[in-house]
């Protein structure tokens, strides 16, 4: 065989790891235990690497794209960062959508995708793509990886990026050959990126400035979103701190969910384009806004020169690109949301201190405003007796849970998503799970699966569509395969009800295909996938079959036959302003604070989406 | 309505880790947002700490210009973004090697207008010559318009690079 004098090279070759066994040994020193995947060639060597250990768990999903949900579903829930481990080429490109999700609601993702090796690359070798292009636009970062003494840096680099300043997808694509290639392992420690470095401690003068106008406000709100989610539970009892101690209002977007406790006499609801009469009425009328981690979403501004017109406006965020991009700010924060709110409660108590007045007065005025608007109850609809309404059904679903406080709620796209953000309480944060950014219908059911495995005996429900969650209907089988009691509850209202109220409301009641002809039975489906499948089409059944899906320790679809006509309100159409909201069916769009209006949806909001 | 918000031309200098990927991140962030680009020059200018200074010349609303150098700062491997328009005094440069192709008269008259310019030729034919050009835009531009006539048959340009005036750093 071989010399003497190779013969230790040679051993000390062979007790080096691999480029598969850095990568996971670097997930483990990461923290991870729990990776979403599907196999395929590029990334055999991961897959024998994780064959030949038990400290991280690999949950095999049916579709890449699932992987990626599922990792956010666990990402949002836990406050760590989701890990996805898919093929080269198709695995990746089938990624790419949950990317693009998790970059739009920056949520903290690793995705590691295989590549051919890296004497292939560039050859259109079987399986390749070209990913770092590919995902560069749907990742916060993303690396390429071609050099097996950088190999443990870029994990553990990517690691920091995806969870520090905005968190976001991370991409490292990583070529056969680097996975097979022996190399040295290095910690956590060692990477050193100097171009990176988030700005988390706000600027005194910035905080004192904001300050002041809220201890002048005569009309104020909290405003806050994702971000004050994403700096963590502490940042929500902050929250709660500032608001009783100033008795201002406070709203929360769709992404921010939970900040507030629902059952908090100064929470508003959601704001935005389906957010409540309340909320939007008083984000319009205020006089200073403090926006908290939230980015002003078209979805949320409505028609921007007519966006809260006479109000100043704090804007506190960790990125300082979401600052003055779409809505001119007068005192812009930078900084993590925990340590801006630190800041702002030590401000405000120390102004107190100092003998500062806040205007009792005018914000008891302004209460009382607030009340009349509230009195509207803007989310009231026409109950029956004869037909499942939507909203009865969630609000049942709300009722028969509310005990408890476990329970964590993920949704699809569409009017059962909204509903749910409306009828559905929440007390705390990171128990809403929702597409913002992308709108991504069949984000639920995978979303679901990575909360059940970070939480295994909580209550993990999947408010659905029956249009969504086709989408994603494969990830039952994971579901089954785990034993994660997941409850899917399908509102069927056999129309893809968003698309249909917009064309209700835009496109003369013309129902272009967004009828879902062909359903599948899901209940059967439900059984053939190895669920329980429960269904119910009368009122009087609805809470039976809520109770026994909370029962059954095992996955579960309901199929709850809801009325096929019903619309979500109050709505501000596309383009309008928040005080030209549509209250209820018998709302002509274009009405104003006083509804019943009767202008047309107008021209610009008609291309808008 | 507001009034229209004024197009104003910047100039911003990016430093950068050089590494693969870097310049389509770069491009990538302003055709994705639809951001204009004028001129975009790259080059390595720090071996040693594999750093790289991209000038970029853009045009948009104040608030657009905020924009793209919050986008920019935003890019992992950027270091440092500077916009000269708004820091200070500044020299921006381009470079320009210009042909012209012609006999006689013409060919005489480019030679003449090239040294008005101070435009070096740096190679020449019979009938040809290609002259080196440094200047600001408008010096090339206005170079560029006298040849045309002169038998200009080809030009290329560096695009901007630029850095501040006196004794300040990026
Ligand atoms: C992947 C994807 N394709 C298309 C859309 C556009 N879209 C938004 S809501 C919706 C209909 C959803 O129907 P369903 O899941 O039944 O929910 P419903 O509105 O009826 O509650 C569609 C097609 C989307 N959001 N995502
Ligand atoms: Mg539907």
């Amino acid at each position: 065989m071989s010399t003497a004098a190779a013969a230790p090279q040679l051993a000390q070759d062979t007790a080096l790891p691999n480029g598969a066994e850095i990568v996971l040994k670097a997930l483990v020193d990461q923290g991870v235990d729990v990776i979403f995947g599907y196999p395929g060639g590029a990334v055999l060597p991961i897959y024998d690497a994780i064959f030949q250990q038990n400290s991280i768990k690999h949950v095999l999903v049916r579709q890449e794209g699932g992987a990626v949900h599922a990792a956010e579903g666990y990402a949002r829930s836990t406050g760590k960062v989701g890990v996805v481990l898919v093929t080269s080429g198709p695995g990746a490109t089938n990624a790419v959508t949950g990317l693009v999700d998790a970059l739009m609601d920056s949520i903290p993702i690793v995705c590691l995708t295989g590549q051919v090796p890296t004497h292939l690359i560039g050859n259109d070798a079987f399986q390749e793509a070209d990913t770092t292009g590919i995902t560069r636009p749907a990742t916060k970062h993303n690396y390429l990886v071609k050099d097996i003494g950088k190999l443990a840096q870029v994990v553990h680099e990517a690691f920091h990026v995806a969870r520090s300043g905005r968190p976001g997808p991370v991409v490292i694509d990583l070529p056969k050959d680097i996975l097979l290639a022996k190399g040295e392992y290095k910690g956590p420690e060692t990477f050193k990126r100097v171009s990176y470095a988030p700005r988390l401690d706000p600027d005194p003068k910035a905080i004192a400035a904001a300050v002041d106008l809220m201890i002048k406000a005569e009309r104020p709100i909290l405003y806050t979103g994702g971000g004050l989610i994403n700096s963590g539970p502490r940042a929500s009892e902050l929250l709660i701190k500032l608001a009783h101690m100033t008795g201002f209002p406070v709203t929360n977007t769709l992404m921010g969910l939970g900040a507030m406790p629902a059952s908090d006499p100064l929470f508003l609801g959601m704001l935005g384009m389906h957010g409540t009469y309340e909320a939007n009425l008083a984000m319009h009328g205020c006089d200073v806004m403090v926006n908290l981690g939230a980015r002003f979403d078209d979805r949320v501004t409505g028609r921007l020169n007519a966006f809260s017109p006479g109000s100043k406006k704090i804007h506190a965020d960790i990125d300082p690109s979401s600052i003055n991009k779409n809505v001119r700010v007068d005192v812009p924060i930078v900084g993590d949301a925990t340590r801006v709110l630190e800041a702002m409660v030590a401000e405000w108590e120390k102004r107190l201190a100092a003998g500062a007045k806040p205007d009792k007065k005018a914000l008891a005025a302004w209460w009382a405003r607030i009340e009349t608007w509230r009195k509207r109850d803007c989310l009231a609809y026409r109950k029956s007796d004869a037909i499942i309404k939507p909203q009865y059904a969630l609000e049942r679903l709300q009722a028969l849970t509310a005990h408890r406080d476990d329970v964590f709620i993920t949704t699809e796209v569409g009017q059962h998503q909204m509903w749910a953000a409306q009828f559905l309480k929440f007390q705390k944060p990171n128990r809403w799970m929702t597409s913002g950014g992308l709108g991504t219908m069949g984000y639920g059911l995978p979303a679901a699966m990575g909360v059940q495995m970070a939480h295994p005996d909580a209550l993990v429900v999947d408010v659905a569509g029956e249009a969504s969650i086709l989408m994603n209907i494969q990830e039952l089988s994971t579901i089954v395969q785990y034993r994660l009691p997941v409850k899917t509850f399908i509102l069927n209202n056999q129309y893809m009800g968003m698309v249909r109220q917009w064309q209700e409301l835009l496109h003369g009641s013309r129902y272009s295909e967004s009828y879902m002809d062909s359903l599948p039975d899901f209940v059967k489906l439900a059984e053939a996938f190895g669920c329980v499948g429960l269904r119910a089409t009368k009122v009087s059944e609805v809470d039976d079959v809520i109770r026994e899906m909370i029962a059954v320790k095992r996955p579960v679809v309901v199929d709850m036959a809801v009325d096929q006509k019903e619309n979500c309100f109050p709505m501000i159409p596309s383009g309008a302003a928040h005080n030209e909201m549509i209250l209820g069916p018998n709302d002509k769009p274009g009405g104003g604070e006083k509804p019943g209006g009767t202008g047309p949806i107008s021209e610009e909001g008609m291309v808008l989406v | 309505m507001p009034a229209q918000a004024p197009i104003e031309r910047h100039t911003i200098a990016v430093l950068v880790d050089n590494e693969p990927g870097i310049l389509a991140r770069v491009v990538g962030l302003f055709s994705g947002r639809g951001y204009n680009i004028e001129s975009l020059t790259v080059a390595e200018t720090d071996a040693e700490g594999h750093r790289s200074r991209i000038t970029i010349v853009t045009r948009g609303t104040p608030m657009v210009i905020e924009q793209i150098k919050a986008q920019l700062d935003r890019l992992v491997p950027v270091h440092k973004v500077s916009d000269l328009t708004m820091e200070g005094p500044h020299v921006e440069r381009e470079l320009a090697l210009v042909k012209v192709v012609s006999t006689g008269e013409k060919r005489v008259e480019s030679l003449r207008i090239a040294d008005i310019f101070r435009a070096k030729p740096i190679d020449s034919t019979i009938e040809s010559f290609t002259f080196e050009i440094t200047g600001s835009g408008e010096k090339i531009d206005a170079f560029v318009g006298l040849m045309k006539p002169l038998g200009l048959a080809e030009v290329s340009r560096t695009g901007v690079v630029a850095i501040a005036r006196g004794e300040r750093g990026m």
